[in-house]
């Protein structure tokens, strides 16, 4: 331990920064400066334009060396933004990191504030009651705790993939869980992707097989995280194993099990196809699924609803033996490092908005639906056609369905005017119809995208600027008969216009998924207002969570396309990596403590510990705490009767000196 | 009345991983509120001592502000619940105490409710400012008063009683 606890003379260094105008702008520095430089043991009061720069940092190095400062105090922005830069300033120079303190007068002070010296007067009270604080600090260590070197991705849609490629390709063992029976997520049923038109399934399900063939790749299909305890490094989860029915090791996927189903008609809505086909309960869910095994569906098998089956797949199986109608779902437990959460998102309902007729006009189909539609492996083999079989000669896409809306979802799914602009290449090219696209403004900021919404137009896709008023059947003219009707003001114009199409194609937008609050809570991230998974910070850690060790990828953040879910997954692996490779993650040191004298053994403490840190010693009849196991809440300092639980960087005194400092008159 | 330059004086105890976190977030996001509050960070609403509420009332504070995680959301499983606890039971004593009840509160703000943060601590500034000055300090130091006067008075009244009985023995 560097021992430089000066027991004597306390000699606080405060420095407050300008942070060019961000703080002093609204706070008069140099008087907040001039006042702590009256209080008792200042012995340097300084005010500097940046003091995270280098030669700010320098500045305190020098003053510590200079004037034999034993405490620091910086004024800035929040301790949760720069603590860290100033505490390894301090501890360059010599220092016990834990003799500095923080005061956040930016985003508590000058970016809230008004009133120019009302904002100046908090300034100071805050600082004055870090500079009593400081004196009380004490010498603190950081304790190194091992991490795992083990990864858990919840989620196999492309961010997972990609995610636990990576890290499997950098020699991390990776487990990959995914609550659907085959990995692939929406990507999956993607026809080709904008704005390059490559066909979404010759680079999606390479990766796929290699997640499959990975010898660092647990692949647990479905299956669902069902606990998390621990803490960064060493995480213990809990992972719900359903039960398939059908032993994927054994499983070779000859789909001769599907063809024997008692069930010779396929007549239940499958999930791939968004309910346009009908599967049979014992099915694959699409052609290129990873793992390749089939899967029976209890709420729909005969034998499960009934058990009076003949289990004539059983009897097709034959040898193999790959169907086991005794499976049980499992529970297993893994110990992990770190864990990526890639969890996507869910599409918009369309029957939330009425008015445009979803669910009541069967040629009014979502964006999801056409997509399958247009693929050669769809339900209709890649024809676009209507419900009566026959080829649409005009569609119109409305663009924002439930998006940029404030009575359904506020924010932009980003996606949506890409994507319909690809349906529409497509729907052109499959059907030669003419292709109207009904647009709020056109958002096309990715690379090539522009040059993509150029050769929309080149290629005579017509776009009408104005949010469709109402989709309705009901016609009043000779040519609007047989026709569904949108309603819409064309805003360029300056017109309200009904226009006649065959088919409607709603652009669905993206939502969280509907238990993305459950979810949260078991891997304790935070939600934004909207739902999505709220990183750490917008700019600098963008795929980091309040949660060491958790970090997020793809839409769960946020709406996005593949390229940025691709890129945010490498990010939260690069992470997740470093923290490995590293070795070790450095606890903060604000664990609590028991003076043994001052316990009395009432025990009440032992009960408020979320983490059994705290233990009764009944042969000296006292309470001990484990420093291993303790967060540093302090929870059971503030219960302890006696006083004789306390906080390392918390402590009574630091807290009470602060109360007295925030109050006392500037 | 009070001075009309007065200004409601709160000490806030936000906990780092929700409410310290939407204060930040209230400042990224230049939200415009009161400058009364005085936050003070730890790391769970669960250290919020129930004597820090009380020092900081005795010394001086108008209101005292405590915000953490919504319940189950809490960065240590359920240290907001504790606090919930001890706030209930410390807002009878207060009451006892002949101090108001809105003086003291308790909010859940997670981390991404920046306008929370304004709109709490709005609130709690208006509605501080209607009650006007707790003043704890001046009316410890007028009850000090109080007593000192009283011992003064009852030294003087047991050296007139002495006086008298010396006088009555003499005579």
């Amino acid at each position: 331990m560097k021992n430089n606890y000066s027991n004597g003379e306390v000699r606080v260094g405060f420095y407050v920064c300008h942070c060019g105008h961000n703080i002093a702008g609204m706070v008069d520095c140099p008087a907040v400066a001039y006042y702590i430089s009256r209080l008792p043991g200042v012995v340097v009061s300084r005010d500097y334009k940046y003091m995270c720069s280098d030669p700010g940092q320098e500045l305190i190095k020098q003053d510590i060396k200079e004037h034999g400062l034993n405490r620091v105090v910086v004024a800035s922005c929040s301790p949760l933004l720069h603590e860290h830069t100033f505490r390894h300033a301090v501890e360059a120079a010599g220092l016990n990191p834990f003799f500095f303190q923080m005061v956040n007068i930016r985003e508590h002070g000058s970016w809230v504030h008004t009133d120019r010296a009302a904002a100046t007067d908090k300034a100071m009270a805050l600082s004055r009651a870090a500079v009593n604080r400081v004196r009380f600090h004490r010498p603190l260590e950081t304790t190194r705790v091992p991490i795992h070197p083990d990864v858990l991705v919840v989620g196999g849609g492309i961010a997972g993939i990609h995610a636990a490629l990576t890290m499997a390709n950098g020699g991390k063992k990776v487990f990959l869980v995914e609550r659907d029976p085959s990995i692939g997520g929406h990507m999956a049923k993607f026809d080709k992707t904008f704005p390059t038109l490559d066909c979404a399934a010759c680079i999606l399900t390479p990766k796929m097989s290699a997640v499959r063939s990975h010898e660092n790749i647990t692949l647990w299909t479905y299956s669902e995280v069902v606990k998390v305890e621990g803490y960064v490094g060493n995480y213990v989860v809990t992972v719900k194993r359903k039960p398939r029915y059908v032993n994927e090791e054994l499983c070779i996927g000859c789909q001769e099990c599907i063809n024997a189903c008692i069930f010779k008609e396929a007549k239940f809505p499958d999930e791939f196809n968004v309910g346009l086909s009908k599967r049979k309960p014992v099915y694959i869910p699409f052609p290129q699924a990873v793992p390749q095994a089939v899967v029976i569906d209890p709420m729909r098998c005969l034998h499960f609803k009934t058990g009076k089956c003949k289990q004539t797949c059983v009897e097709a199986c034959g040898d193999r033996h790959a169907i086991d109608l005794n499976q049980k779902e499992e529970l297993v437990q893994i110990k992990v490092g770190n864990i990526v959460v890639a969890t996507g998102f869910k599409l918009f309902d369309a029957k939330r908005i009425p008015q445009y007729g979803y669910g009541l006009y069967p040629n009014v189909v979502t964006s999801i639906e056409l997509e399958r539609l247009v693929t050669s492996s769809g339900p209709t083999g890649g024809h676009v056609v209507l419900n009566n079989g026959r080829t649409p000669q005009s569609v119109a896409f409305v663009l924002c369905v439930g998006s940029r809306d404030h009575k359904t979802n506020r924010w932009c799914s980003r996606t949506c005017c890409m994507h319909s602009m690809k349906l529409a290449q497509l729907v052109r090219e499959h059907t030669g119809a003419d292709v109207t696209v009904f647009y709020l403004d056109i958002r096309a900021p990715g690379k090539g995208c522009e040059e993509f919404y150029d050769k929309s137009l080149k290629d005579g896709i017509q776009f009408v600027r104005g949010r469709v008023a109402e989709v309705t059947d009901w016609a009043v003219t000779p040519e609007e008969e047989g026709k569904l009707v949108v309603r819409v003001e064309d805003t360029l114009a300056g017109l309200v216009r009904r226009i006649p199409v065959d088919m409607i194609v709603l652009a669905v937008g993206m939502e969280p998924q509907a238990d993305s609050q459950d979810v949260r809570r078991l891997f304790n991230m935070s939600c934004g207002t909207e739902g999505w998974f709220l990183e750490k910070h917008p700019k600098m850690a963008p795929v980091s969570t309040f949660t060491d060790g958790v970090f997020i990828a793809g839409c769960c953040q946020g709406p996005k396309d593949i390229p940025d879910s691709i890129a945010q997954a490498g990010a939260a692996a690069a992470e997740a990596m470093a923290l490995i490779d590293r070795g070790y993650i450095e606890q903060e040191p604000n664990t609590a403590y028991i003076v043994e004298e001052d316990c009395s053994g009432c025990k009440s403490c032992v009960p408020l510990c979320p983490y059994t840190a705290i233990t009764f010693d009944e042969a000296k009849g006292k309470a001990s705490i484990n420093a291993a196991l303790c967060k540093g809440c302090g929870t059971c300092v503030a219960a302890c009767p006696s006083g004789s639980i306390r906080q390392h960087l918390f402590e009574d005194d630091e807290i009470f000196s602060e109360i007295e400092g925030v109050l006392a008159h500037a | 009345m009070h001075d009309p330059n007065w200004q409601p004086r709160i000490v806030a105890f936000f906990c780092n991983w929700c409410t310290y976190t939407a204060a930040d977030l209230a400042g990224v996001s230049r939200l415009k509120y009161a400058p009364n509050a005085r936050i003070i960070r730890l790391m769970c609403s669960g250290r919020a001592d129930p004597q820090f509420i009380l020092a900081a009332f005795s010394s001086g504070a108008d209101g005292v502000l405590i915000g953490g995680c919504h319940p189950g959301d809490c960065h240590y499983s359920e240290g907001n619940l504790k606090t919930l606890r001890r706030f209930r039971l410390l807002k009878r004593m207060l009451h006892d105490l002949g101090i108001d009840e809105k003086r003291l509160r308790l909010e859940w703000i997670s981390a991404a409710e920046g306008d929370k943060v304004r709109s709490v601590i709005n609130e709690m500034v208006e509605d501080v400012r209607a009650l006007g000055p707790l003043d704890l300090p001046g009316r410890f130091a007028d009850w000090d008063g109080e007593m000192t006067r009283l011992e003064t008075r009852a030294q003087a009244a047991a050296e007139q009683v002495s006086e008298a009985k010396a006088e009555a023995a003499h005579v």
